[in-house]
C-alpha cells in the first residue's frame, strides 16, 4: 500500500509542475499558448513527405526516430497565408488521447505560467476560423494569449468538415 | 492498487498457462484419438496438466473448473491406477474434449470478467452435465473392470494429490470404515512422512484410498482423515497407523504401502490375536531398514520425469508481443542510423580504409541482428494445423463420414501475424472439403476408394512464400454445376469459351456462391469461402484451386513469410517516392505512342500490349501531385496485377528494388486510398506504399 501512496503522491507533483503553464508560439502576429502538457518535444522543421488526399493543412507525415507522426501546418488550419518555412519554423510535438501530432508554428516563444483567475472564457460572438479552437484567453503582462485547445485542433469533426 | 497488480498478473499467468496446457492435452486427446493409444502411453503427461489446471484453478477460486478438473483426474486415475482391459478410449476422449470445451468458455468468461465468472459458476448446468458424463464414463470402468482389480494391486503405482483441498472435494473423501471385514490376514501399518512434504493429511488419507480396493480398513489412527490441521499435526508427529485386513500376504502389503511418496519410514506387522510384543519389536527393527534400502527407487523414478519436463519448459519463455513490435521497430531504426552515420556527407571525399571495414563490420551485425529480431517472431504452424484436427474429428462425427487428416510440414514457421490469420482460411477449406469434397462411407467403397477420406494439410517453404496445401481425396469440383450456378447469378457470360478450368474453380471463392442447395449447418451459405479470399488478401495471399473429378480437389494457399517486411520498387512520382510491392508487379518498361488508344468520350487512355489491352491509371492523377512528366513517351509504365486484374501504372521513373518494412499510416491520418502504408529509408526519409488492389477500385 505504500507504494500506492507513493504512486499518487508522485503523480501529483507531477500534475502541480505541469499545471497552469503553457508553451506559446506565433502565428503571423498572433500569439498562442497550449498546455504544456500535451508537448512532447520542439523540433525543428524536417523533410516532410506528402500524403495524397488528406486536408491540405495536414502537409504529410515525418520521421520523428522511427516514429511516423502527422504534421498540421497550423497557419492552414487557421486558414491564413501559407509562408514558406525557415530557420524559424519549428514543429511542436503534442500527445493528445495517444494521438501524437506535429504542429508546424512560426516559431516559438517561451513557456508561461498563467494563473488559473487569469484566464476567462473567450466571447462566444467570434465566428472566425481560428476562434473555434480557442478554449480561453490567458491575460499576461504586456497583452493575452489566445489558449488554444488542442483536442479541438485535433479534433474529428472539424476534420471531416474540412474534408467536405 | 499494487493488489490489484499483483492480482491481474497472477490472473494473466492463469489465463496463459491454462490456455496453453488446455492445448496441450486438447492435442493429446486428438492423437488418442486416431490410435486409440495416446492418451494410455501419455498418461502421465495428462495427469501433470490437469492436475496442474486443477491446482491453478483452486489457487484462483474458479471452483467448477477445478471441481471439473478434478474429476477427470480421477477417471484418469482410476485408469492408470486399474488398467482396466476394455476402456473405451473414444468415449474418454469424447469426455475429455467436452471438459476441454468447457475450460475454454470459462477462461473466455474469465477474461472478460473474473467475478462474474466466479459468481457464474454455482449454478453452471454444463459443469454438472460434463461431471455426470464423466461420472457414468467411470462407473462403466468400475463395472467392467471390478473383478480385474485385485489381480493388479500389485503394480499399482500411488499418486498423491498435492493439490488444494477445496471445501466441496470434501464428499468425495468419505472412506467407508465399517465394510465387512473378510480379509484372511489382518495386518498393522504404520506410516511416517519426510518432514516437509506437507499436507499430511491428503497423503494418508490417498493411502487409504488407494487401499480400498485391495483391503479393508479396520481402523485407522488418527481416524478423522483428512481431518483439519490438528490432524496434520498429529500425523507429523507420531505418523499415521492403519490396521487392515486383506487377503494378500504380508510382502505384497508392504510393498504397496512402500511406494507411497514422500514416505520416511514405514513399519508393517501382522495382527495376531494374543499380541507377542518382543517378535514385534524385532519385526519393526528389520523392516525399518529393509525399508530404507527397498523404497529409494520409487520416489526417484517419480522425480526424474518432472525435472526433465521442468528443463524443456524453462528453455522457452514467453514474451509479450508488443516487446517484440517495439524490438523490431528499433532494430529498423539501428539500422536507419547505421546508414546515416556510414553514409554522412561530411565522410564525403575522404579516404577512410578502416572506417571503411569497421563500417562493413557494423552492417553484418545489424543485418545479423535484423534476421534473428525477425526469427523470434516466427513460429510454427503445427498449432494452427492441430486446431483443424479437431475440427476433423467433430465434423466427421457429425456427418458419419470417417476421415482423417494427414499433416505434413507441421514444423513450417511463419511470422506470428501471418498464423493468426491462417486459423479461419484453413478452418473453412477443410470444413468443405469434408462436407461437399469426401463422399459418404457407402459411396466411397461403391467408387472402390478407401472406406476413410483423407484430407492432407501440407506447409512448405518455398523461397519467400509459405504453400499451405490443402488435399482432400473426394469426388472434386463439379466443373459443369460451377459454371452454371455463374451464369446463374450472372458472374460469367454464357458460352463464354475463354474460361479457363482454373478460373471456374475459383469461382468458389466468390461471395454468395454455393452450388449446395441446401444450407447445412457447415455448409451451403457461401461465405465461408469468401473468408478465404479476404483473409488471404489481408495478408498478402494467394489462393489457387486445382481439382480433378472423382480423385479430389487441391487448394494451394500462397503465404508471404512475413508482413513486416516486404520486397518493393522505388518509384517516382514528381516529388515523391512510391514503394509498389514487387509481388503485384509483372513488367515495366517505356511505352511507345502508336500502342497507346486514347477513348476521349471518358478521357480514358489504354495501351496496347501483345494483344491485350490495358487501361492506364496516371500515378500523379491518381495522388493528385503535382509536376510530375505528363509525356507518357519519358516516364515508365509498370504493369501490375492481383488476383484477376491488370493495369497499367505511369510514374517518372523507376528507382529501384528495396526491402522495406512495412509500418501502418499514423491514426490520424486514417485510410488513404491506394496507400497500404508507410516505411523509413536508409537516409531517414518517409515513403509510402501502394496499394495495388485499392487502385483497381479507381
Amino acid at each position: 500500500m505504500t507504494d500506492l501512496q507513493k504512486d499518487i503522491f508522485d503523480a501529483n507533483i507531477d500534475e502541480d509542475t505541469q499545471k497552469g503553464k503553457y508553451l506559446t508560439f506565433f502565428i503571423e502576429s498572433g500569439i498562442y499558448a497550449i498546455e504544456i502538457k500535451f508537448v512532447t518535444e520542439i523540433i525543428g522543421i524536417q523533410p516532410i513527405t506528402i500524403v495524397p488526399e488528406v486536408p491540405s493543412y495536414v502537409k504529410g507525415i515525418i520521421n520523428l526516430r522511427g516514429k511516423i507522426i502527422p504534421v498540421m501546418d497550423v497557419r492552414l488550419r487557421f486558414k491564413k497565408e501559407p509562408l514558406e518555412y525557415n530557420d524559424r519554423t519549428c514543429i511542436i510535438v503534442v500527445d493528445v488521447n495517444d494521438v501524437s501530432l506535429g504542429l508546424i508554428v512560426d516559431s516559438v516563444s517561451e513557456v508561461l505560467e498563467i494563473p488559473d483567475e487569469e484566464i476567462v472564457l473567450p466571447p462566444d460572438m467570434n465566428k472566425s476560423t481560428e476562434s473555434r479552437y480557442v478554449k480561453a484567453i490567458g491575460k499576461v503582462e504586456n497583452g493575452v494569449n489566445l489558449i488554444l485547445s488542442c483536442e479541438k485542433l485535433l479534433g474529428e469533426e472539424v476534420f471531416e468538415e474540412s474534408v467536405q | 492498487m499494487s493488489r490489484d497488480n499483483t492480482m491481474d498478473s497472477m490472473l494473466e499467468m492463469f489465463i496463459y498457462e491454462t490456455t496453453e496446457l488446455v492445448t496441450q492435452l486438447e492435442n493429446i486427446a486428438l492423437d488418442s484419438n486416431e490410435e486409440s493409444s495416446a492418451l494410455e502411453s501419455e498418461m502421465n503427461e495428462v495427469f501433470r496438466i490437469v492436475h496442474t489446471i486443477k491446482g491453478a484453478a483452486a489457487m484462483m477460486d474458479f471452483n467448477s473448473i477445478s471441481s471439473l478438473a478434478h474429476s477427470l483426474e480421477d477417471a484418469f486415475f482410476y485408469i492408470r491406477e486399474n488398467q482396466p482391459e476394455n476402456v473405451d478410449y473414444s468415449s474418454l476422449t469424447d469426455v475429455t474434449l467436452r471438459t476441454i470445451d468447457y475450460i475454454k468458455e470459462q477462461i473466455a468468461m474469465i477474461q472478460v470478467d473474473p467475478d462474474s465468472a466466479r459468481n457464474n459458476e454455482g449454478n453452471d448446468e454444463e459443469a454438472e452435465d460434463i461431471l455426470g458424463e464423466i461420472k457414468v464414463f467411470v462407473s462403466s470402468l468400475k463395472g467392467e473392470t471390478q473383478s480385474a482389480d485385485t489381480q493388479d494391486t500389485a503394480k499399482q503405482e500411488i499418486i498423491l494429490d498435492d493439490g488444494v483441498a477445496n471445501a466441496d472435494n470434501n464428499k468425495d473423501f468419505e472412506i467407508n470404515l465399517d465394510k465387512e471385514h473378510t480379509g484372511e490376514n489382518e495386518y498393522k501399518a504404520l506410516l511416517m512422512f519426510e518432514d516437509g512434504c506437507e499436507m499430511e493429511n491428503l497423503r494418508s488419507f490417498k493411502v487409504l484410498k488407494n487401499l480400498e480396493d485391495m483391503a479393508d480398513i479396520v481402523s485407522t489412527n488418527p481416524s478423522n482423515i483428512p481431518g483439519d490441521s490438528a490432524t496434520t499435526e498429529k500425523i507429523k508427529q507420531d505418523g499415521f497407523e492403519i490396521i487392515l485386513r486383506t487377503d494378500l500376504g504380508f510382502e505384497d502389503v508392504r510393498n504397496h504401502l512402500s511406494s507411497t511418496l514422500f514416505l520416511k519410514e514405514l513399519y508393517v506387522e501382522p495382527v495376531q490375536k494374543e499380541e507377542e510384543p518382543q517378535a514385534i519389536s524385532e519385526d519393526k527393527q528389520e523392516k525399518k531398514e529393509d525399508d530404507k534400502g527397498a523404497k529409494k527407487p520409487t520416489p526417484a523414478k517419480k522425480a526424474v520425469a518432472p525435472a526433465a519436463q521442468l528443463n524443456v519448459k524453462q528453455s522457452i519463455i514467453s514474451v509479450n508481443l508488443e516487446k517484440l513490435d517495439k524490438l523490431m521497430d528499433l532494430v529498423g531504426e539501428l539500422v536507419i542510423s547505421q546508414e546515416m552515420v556510414v553514409q554522412n556527407s561530411e565522410l564525403d571525399g575522404l579516404v577512410l580504409n578502416d572506417f571503411q571495414k569497421a563500417s562493413r563490420q557494423l552492417r553484418k551485425v545489424t543485418t545479423e541482428i535484423q534476421d534473428a529480431v525477425m526469427s523470434i517472431r516466427m513460429v510454427p504452424i503445427s498449432a494452427t494445423f492441430h486446431k483443424m484436427q479437431r475440427i476433423v474429428r467433430d465434423m466427421g462425427k457429425k456427418l458419419g463420414k470417417d476421415v482423417k487428416l494427414e499433416l505434413v510440414g507441421e514444423t513450417t514457421e511463419v511470422d506470428k501475424n501471418v498464423v493468426e490469420h491462417l486459423t479461419d482460411p484453413l478452418m473453412h477449406i477443410i470444413r468443405n472439403s469434408m462436407d461437399h469434397g469426401i463422399e459418404s462411407t457407402e459411396d466411397r467403397i461403391a467408387l472402390g476408394k478407401p472406406a476413410i477420406g483423407t484430407v492432407t494439410l501440407e506447409a512448405r517453404d518455398e523461397g519467400g512464400d509459405v504453400r499451405i496445401i490443402i488435399r482432400d481425396d473426394g469426388r472434386g469440383l463439379d466443373r459443369d454445376k460451377l459454371l452454371q450456378k455463374a451464369i446463374s447469378q450472372g458472374l460469367v457470360r454464357e458460352n463464354d469459351d475463354t474460361l479457363a478450368d482454373k478460373d471456374i474453380y475459383s469461382l468458389i471463392f466468390k461471395p454468395g456462391f454455393s452450388t449446395k442447395q441446401q444450407v447445412t449447418e457447415f455448409s451451403g451459405r457461401g461465405v465461408g469461402m469468401d473468408v478465404v479470399n479476404s483473409n488471404m488478401e489481408k495478408i498478402g495471399g494467394k489462393v489457387l484451386v486445382d481439382s480433378t473429378p472423382g480423385e479430389g480437389t487441391v487448394i494451394t494457399l500462397k503465404i508471404p513469410l512475413t508482413l513486416a517486411i516486404i520486397d518493393g520498387m522505388k518509384v517516382q512520382v514528381g516529388d515523391s517516392i512510391f514503394v509498389i510491392p514487387i509481388t503485384s508487379i509483372k513488367e515495366s518498361f517505356r511505352v511507345d505512342t502508336s500502342s497507346i488508344i486514347l477513348d476521349d468520350c471518358n478521357s480514358s487512355e489504354m495501351i496496347m500490349i501483345r494483344g491485350e489491352c490495358l487501361p492506364i491509371l496516371r500515378l500523379h492523377d491518381y495522388y493528385n501531385l503535382q509536376s510530375a512528366t505528363k509525356n507518357l513517351k519519358k516516364g515508365i509504365v509498370i504493369i501490375v496485377e492481383n488476383e484477376s486484374n491488370v493495369m497499367c501504372l505511369f510514374a517518372d521513373k523507376v528507382i529501384g528494388e528495396q526491402q522495406v518494412v512495412v509500418k501502418p499510416l499514423p491514426k490520424y491520418i486514417k485510410d488513404v486510398k491506394g496507400i497500404s502504408g508507410c516505411t523509413v529509408m536508409g537516409d531517414g526519409s518517409v515513403c509510402l506504399i501502394s496499394d495495388v488492389t485499392d487502385m483497381f477500385k479507381f
